[in-house]
């Protein structure tokens, strides 16, 4: 049998706006994935630590502060460092269209911004995040 | 408030209604299995007065001014003087959020309020590593008292009360606002605002935590101490819903969750011996008001009546300044889409009337394009004037609360209250909000609420317009962007402070700081001390970080 997708959510940086997080996290769960939270603050250093030591098939990154287009890009660059880039990294949050294509350009796989159902998340996971191994 | 012959007339009139009614809805059933409000309450076709029969005009309702408070807390509300029109406002440095406060000012705006960057709400300075990527995005940048300066350039402190935004660091920032004051020459004795200083809300909510609880705490009372001595007119703590209705809660929820937060304190300090008629006055609170009008009207008349018998009956406080309950509101962030983000105008219009009509003391109103960024100063105009022409145009501040006796209305004040008694009793129960908070147990009610609401939005059974129908394409606006030369002259200015300041005063000021923290003696002074001598934040909380330790998210979902 083949094992559940392992998804990571993650909230890096200072930003304390979890309700997205929590909610996408739970929603996961319901739908049947394996799902870690890193609670607050995660550095992209601990995220990428977290999601090599979980062995994720996939990072959600929930980001409301602006900061995305810095941390987005950093956790992309660690993955590739440690040699796990096959981690499929998606994202969501307050995040201005326009910074959509910059930030996919640079590996992240889908922004889902606000009013995106939790559904929506879920098929977009499935069809395009499958276990590594 | 109704005779015992006029009660049974209605009951039987309304059972003649029900009878006709029944027999239409068997032709045409009404839209909906349910009608509820936002928070999932569910609400009556008709409210009659056998729903209020047991209220009792004097003592639940009364004259505003008067206790309970149900109508109000000032005898003339908005005759006597408008609410404060108070826009939180920071974005980049202090150049730019100075410069927003003049523009605010000169278009209206009544008060100021302090949205500060990430960094400075978590107790970091500009240059930490954890700053990446977040200088004055989500606020203004403060690092140290120069930055202060800057940004009350022009402003003099002794005609215009401020309103910060900003918890674990609070002290801090309250301590630069009383030097900044001191150097207009302006005294501390004269300067008015508040911090919001509320630590138990960022461990249910909105999470900008630094220090375990029982540290947050001591510090907390600390200020209430040191301003209620020395800083008179100063709002020491401002008891936040507002964040808990945003993570997710329902207003009954966030209703009782504040006020339990609000009993903690009040025993914090009445622990440390603090007369609770000295304190209790300058305790604020700041709620949200969401999309579903009357809920929160009725929510805010029962707010004041639920705080009036705790301070009452629970603290036996004697001055009646301290059974009121005066609040700031701002309008949901959460209700707002940024799917045809003009229609968020209209939802904060709405949510600006519910806080007016609910007798707030002061609002701020979202602007239509904060699903996407700070708002750009044409948004942040619209907000203000939305406030303007509810206050001057549509008069509704012509009397006091107007929906008083509406049978509705009263009943669901009701039922807002009993329902959050019962909160406050299991709190209770629990040993009060720390132990609560340790069990994690308004944190999963909060996440609980936040998870169905959600479902009912993905199942349309709650309707967001733009959202889940009547969706469309719109056009993209234009958003706010913070220019990459301001990190840069923000990193440039704390290097230059750090270099020109006195390095062993700092140390000195510091040191104290650390020996103050270690016993019981009141930290207001030292700090003051250090801000005055241009220590940073980070600085100041490193040294907390080191003496309390750190608090870190428990991660429940």
């Amino acid at each position: 049998m083949e094992r559940k997708v392992r998804i990571l959510i993650a909230k890096p940086g200072l930003d304390g706006h979890d309700r997205g997080a929590k909610v996408i996290a739970r929603g996961f769960r319901d739908a049947g994935f394996e799902v870690i939270y890193t609670g607050l603050h995660q550095t992209p250093e601990q995220i990428v630590a977290a999601a090599i030591q979980e062995d994720v098939d996939g990072i959600g990154l929930s980001i409301l502060s602006g900061a995305h287009d810095y941390i987005f890009p950093q956790v992309i660059q660690l993955l590739k460092e440690k040699g796990a880039n096959d981690i499929v990294v998606f994202g969501g949050g307050i995040i201005p269209e326009e910074d959509i294509p910059s930030l996919k350009a640079c590996g992240v796989k889908a922004i889902f911004v606000p009013g995106t159902s939790i559904e929506e998340a879920i098929k977009w996971v499935r069809e395009n995040i499958k276990p590594r191994r | 408030m109704f005779k015992e012959d006029q009660l049974k007339k209605v009951g039987e009139e309304k059972k003649r209604w029900v009878n006709d009614l029944s027999k239409l809805l068997s032709e045409t059933p009404e839209r909906l299995p349910r009608f509820t409000t936002v928070s999932d309450l569910e609400i009556k076709g008709l409210y009659t007065p056998e729903d209020i029969k047991d209220l009792d005009y004097a003592r639940d309702i009364g004259f505003p001014g008067i206790y309970p408070f149900t109508r109000g807390v000032q005898p003339s509300m908005y005759r006597g003087r408008l609410w404060t029109m108070r826009m939180f406002s920071g974005l980049g440095g202090p150049e730019e959020t100075n410069q927003r406060f003049h523009y605010l000012l000169n278009h209206g705006e009544t008060g100021l309020s302090i949205a500060f960057h990430y960094p400075t709400l978590m107790g970091y300075d500009s240059d930490s590593p954890m700053a990446r990527g977040e200088i004055g995005k989500c606020g203004v940048a403060v690092d140290t008292l120069k930055d202060m300066e800057i940004l009350f350039e022009g402003i003099p402190l002794d005609k215009v009360t401020t309103s910060m935004t900003i918890n674990p660091p609070a002290s801090i920032l309250l301590a630069m606002y009383i030097v900044v004051a001191e150097k207009q020459g302006v005294s501390k004795r004269e300067i008015g605002g508040t911090i919001q200083n509320d630590m138990l809300k960022e461990f249910i909510a909105q999470k900008t935590f630094m220090l375990p609880p029982k540290p947050s705490l001591r510090i907390i009372v600390d200020t209430i101490e040191y301003c209620t001595k020395e800083v008179p007119r100063w709002n020491t703590i401002s008891i936040s819903g507002y964040h808990i209705r945003e993570a997710g809660s329902t207003a009954v929820q966030e209703l009782a969750f504040t006020l339990a937060d609000g009993i903690a304190y009040v025993e914090a300090a009445m622990e440390r011996g603090l007369d609770v008629d000295e304190f209790a006055p300058r305790l604020s609170f700041f709620f949200d008001s969401h999309i579903d009008f009357f809920e929160e009207i009725a929510k805010f008349r029962a707010a004041r009546r639920i705080w009036a018998k705790v301070m009452r009956e629970r603290f036996m406080a004697k001055k009646p300044r301290s059974w009121m309950l005066r609040f700031h509101t701002q309008t949901a962030g959460c209700s707002l889409t940024a799917q045809q983000p003009f229609n968020n105008v209209v939802r904060t219009a709405y949510e600006a009337l519910a806080a007016v009509l609910g007798g707030t003391q002061s609002l701020h109103t979202n602007s239509l394009d904060e699903t996407y960024a700070i708002p750009t100063e044409e948004a942040v105009t619209i907000a203000l004037r939305t406030q303007q022409i509810l206050a001057e145009e549509t008069g509704v501040a012509n009397t006091i609360d107007p929906l008083a006796g509406s049978y509705f209305v009263e009943a669901l004040t009701n039922e807002m209250e009993e329902k959050a008694w019962e909160y406050i009793r299991k709190i209770d129960d629990m040993g009060g909000m720390l132990k609560a908070i340790e069990r994690g147990y308004p944190q999963m009610e909060i996440a609980e609420a936040a998870y169905r609401y959600q479902r009912q939005i993905d199942s349309r059974e709650k309707v967001i317009v733009g959202v889940n129908k009547y969706v469309t394409d719109h056009p993209p606006i234009t958003i706010w962007r913070m220019r990459p030369e301001i990190e840069e002259r923000q990193l440039n200015r704390l290097q230059e402070v750090r270099r020109t300041r006195n390095h062993a005063r700092v140390k000195d000021c510091l040191e104290q700081i650390r020996k103050a923290s270690l016993t019981n003696e009141n930290l207001m002074p030292h700090i003051i001390n250090a801000v005055r001598e241009y220590a940073t934040i980070q600085e100041i909380c490193d040294v907390w970080r080191e003496v309390f330790g750190r608090y870190t998210d428990p991660g429940y979902f």
